[in-house]
């Protein structure tokens, strides 16, 4: 018995050196955990802070003071009560009809550029995948180069393409379209042209990288099958792409609802849209909780959907 | 060489290629590549290929990678057109038919599962593509089912599946649409050495019971040897050798078929006489002339190559003393043992090295000769086989 007691710390002091030793062994462990556990404990802390900032905010009144709301803990000593909050301005939004309306046509505007980005990008990803290895890194590039120049700055050319006097109407009349310039700029058009050129990038990469796996012989396989071109991309192609088609419509979709540049540089202001709106509470009425409320709807708006969908599409996975 | 043991009932086995079709001289074929060619840019991936294949038939093409027997097996299928020449199936030029309308199906070597659809699916797809009634296909896809054995793995995914199952998956979605000739990619190369020695006869029981015409593609002598009813050695995008694997091995048309297909032991030599298909050569390594009968057409004076196959050499101690007999007397430079069989590299006198192969017979407690040990090779002269070189 005494000896196997002995025993213990002899066996210990051998397993653990000084504690440089057990650091490197302890990296040497859990590197992996670690890798992953820094980047994403940074990236949970300075999204949930600021979230959780707009969130208190949208629980408070407006005041003119500064900062402009109601603090949520009064720590005086002749408070009523200790903590303040009120729903009051998510029941504004949901009875104000301005708010809906914006919501819905953002989320019209968003749907209507993620599906022509798709009906755009999913050829030219297709035939970027499909294309010889030496033009198909300068197809790449090409669809990549905008990124090097600033996204304002390119939204601000739109302005001039469509402008009264701008390129596109001298194209239409000198080509004999029209006798007069056509209203462009401040239109929806303007707006679904400004969505889809800057989110087609975000459309054809997701796809490119996608398509660029496929596997040639289950096309080669189905054709061998009795299936006709269509009917192997119907039966092949298309399930096949499918994570990459969610992934590319999931890039655009959720900037584009939320979008604020494009809207404000080339929409009117009937062309309502949820970022416009929420610039001008904060900025313009500098009704802080108002803004925070609108934000916060469009987060959950935007993930609650996306969430019952990975869980539907788990469960249909598991079947 | 096949066995078939079904339904209980005890069937003897029987040449299934007994009536040679190929050798009948008004059969029509029932596939017939007309002077075939395919460039790729300036290379030539198949050379002017011409080519019979019978109704019935397991065709062979043997080669290295590389010698075009994928391209030309791709022309088949429809998938590449043949830059010359012309491809006919039973008796329809379809050398410009798209894959989707011909009445031929592949089995591709990586199988080309689709991994979206189930067991099931993937065995019905084809059948989908043709107008066939719900209760048909499902019929169909039943039998076939059967016919690999995976009738209880039917909803499960290609991915919960073996590389054996995956095989038979992909065996029962080419055959299910009975296409009057089945193409197969390297059928059993990505199978394990055990399955696939049972793949084997399992592929020639199910092409003897629906008498469907099989085209292999394989790199695997072996695999094309106990298959085949007849093999295409093939080589630079050109055929060295049409015949049976018999022919095929006893009488290599030159040195590449004969090193191919098996191991071979090459003895240069010069003929020094020739008539009515016997040649007499003086071979270097060995003192006197041999004569052998060759269907070769050699005049004397021409250098030869003599092949002979490991396995028809004898190793004894003592020198044979039948008269019959070659003998030649050696060393035993290197050994090999495969359980079955062993392999001795021997060092004859003339320095040359002669692989021999015997098989383990009797059961040694050790191992039964020696490196260096001093040895005598023997081996019947009319196993030996003249080679132009």
């Amino acid at each position: 018995m005494s000896a196997a007691t002995d025993m213990v710390p002899a066996t210990r002091a051998a397993g653990y050196g000084s504690l440089g030793k057990r650091v490197y062994a302890l990296l040497n462990r859990h590197w992996q955990s670690i890798a992953i556990a820094l980047p994403y404990a940074w990236l949970l802390i300075f999204f949930l802070a600021p979230f959780a900032i707009v969130f208190k905010i949208s629980l408070a009144d407006p005041i003119i003071a500064r900062p402009p709301f109601t603090p949520m803990f009064d720590w005086s000593a002749d408070a009523a009560n200790r903590i303040y909050v009120t729903a009051e301005n998510y029941r504004f939004l949901l009875n104000d009809r301005l708010y809906w309306l914006t919501y819905i046509s953002s989320f019209r505007f968003a749907a209507v550029a993620t599906v022509l980005c798709l009906l755009i990008g999913y050829p030219m990803a297709y035939a970027i995948a499909r294309a010889k290895d030496s033009t198909r890194n300068i197809l790449l590039l090409l669809v990549i180069l905008p990124f090097w120049t600033s996204f304002l700055l390119r939204v601000y050319a739109w302005m001039g393409l469509l402008n009264q006097n701008g390129i596109i109407n001298n194209l239409l009349i000198w080509l004999g379209f029209t006798d007069g310039p056509v209203q462009l700029l401040y239109t929806d058009f303007a707006i679904y042209a400004g969505l889809v050129y800057s989110y087609l990038p975000f459309m054809i990469l997701p796809l490119y990288a996608n398509l660029e796996r496929l596997d040639e012989d289950l096309l080669e396989a189905a054709s061998d099958l009795g299936a006709r071109p269509w009917q192997v991309f119907r039966d092949v192609t298309l399930p096949m792409s499918m994570p990459g088609i969610i992934a590319g419509c999931l890039l655009v979709f959720i900037p584009a609802m939320g979008e604020y540049v494009i809207p404000a540089l080339l929409g009117g202001p009937d062309n309502l849209m949820i970022g416009r709106v929420l610039y001008d509470e904060f900025f313009f009425n500098r009704d802080w909780p108002i803004a925070s409320a609108v934000a916060i709807v469009l987060l959950a708006a935007l993930v609650l959907p996306i969430m019952l969908f990975q869980h539907f599409e788990k469960k249909a996975e598991a079947q | 060489m096949r066995s078939s043991e079904q339904n209980g009932q005890r069937e003897r086995p029987k040449d299934p290629w007994a009536d040679s079709p190929w050798l009948k001289p008004d059969e029509t074929p029932f596939i017939r590549i007309e002077n075939v060619s395919k460039m790729f840019g300036d290379f030539r991936a198949v050379d002017d290929v011409s080519l019979s294949i019978y109704r019935g038939e397991l065709f062979s093409i043997l080669g290295g990678s590389g010698c075009g027997k994928t391209t030309l097996l791709r022309m088949l299928a429809g998938f590449e057109l043949p830059s010359e020449g012309r491809i006919l199936i039973d008796g329809k030029d379809v050398t410009r038919v798209p894959a989707y309308e011909r009445p031929v199906n592949m089995m591709f070597q990586s199988y080309a599962l689709f991994p979206h659809m189930t067991v099931e699916g993937n065995i019905a797809y084809g059948l989908k593509r043709d107008a066939m009634s719900r209760s048909a296909i499902r019929e169909r896809v039943n039998e076939m089912l059967q016919l690999v054995q995976l009738t209880e793995f039917r909803t499960r995914k290609p991915n919960q599946l073996s590389g054996g199952q995956r095989q038979r998956v992909a065996l029962a979605r080419a055959l299910a649409k009975r296409p009057k000739v089945l193409l197969l990619d390297e059928p059993l190369a990505a199978l394990d050495k055990k399955l696939r020695e049972q793949t084997q006869f399992e592929l020639a029981n199910i092409q003897d019971k629906l008498g469907v015409t099989f085209v292999v593609v394989t790199h695997d002598q072996e695999e094309a040897m106990t298959l085949s009813s007849r093999i295409a050695v093939m080589k630079n995008g050109r055929f060295v050798q049409v015949g049976t694997p018999h022919e095929v091995y006893e009488n290599p048309a030159d040195t590449y078929t004969a090193d191919f297909v098996g191991n071979i032991n090459l003895f240069s030599g010069m003929v020094t006489a020739a008539q009515d298909g016997q040649v007499t050569v003086d071979l270097t390594d060995f003192p006197g002339g041999v004569t052998l009968a060759t269907h070769q057409t050699v005049r004397p004076g021409t250098e030869v190559s003599v092949a002979l196959r490991p396995e028809k050499i004898f190793v004894t101690r003592d020198r044979p003393d039948d008269p019959k007999l070659m003998t030649a007397a050696g060393i035993i430079f290197d050994q090999g043992y495969f359980g079955k069989l062993s392999v001795f590299r021997v060092q004859i006198d003339s320095q040359k090295i002669v692989q021999v192969s015997a098989q383990n017979r009797i059961r040694f407690s050790k191992r039964a000769w020696d490196w260096d040990e001093h040895v005598f090779l023997s081996w019947d002269p009319q196993s030996m086989l003249v080679l132009a070189s």
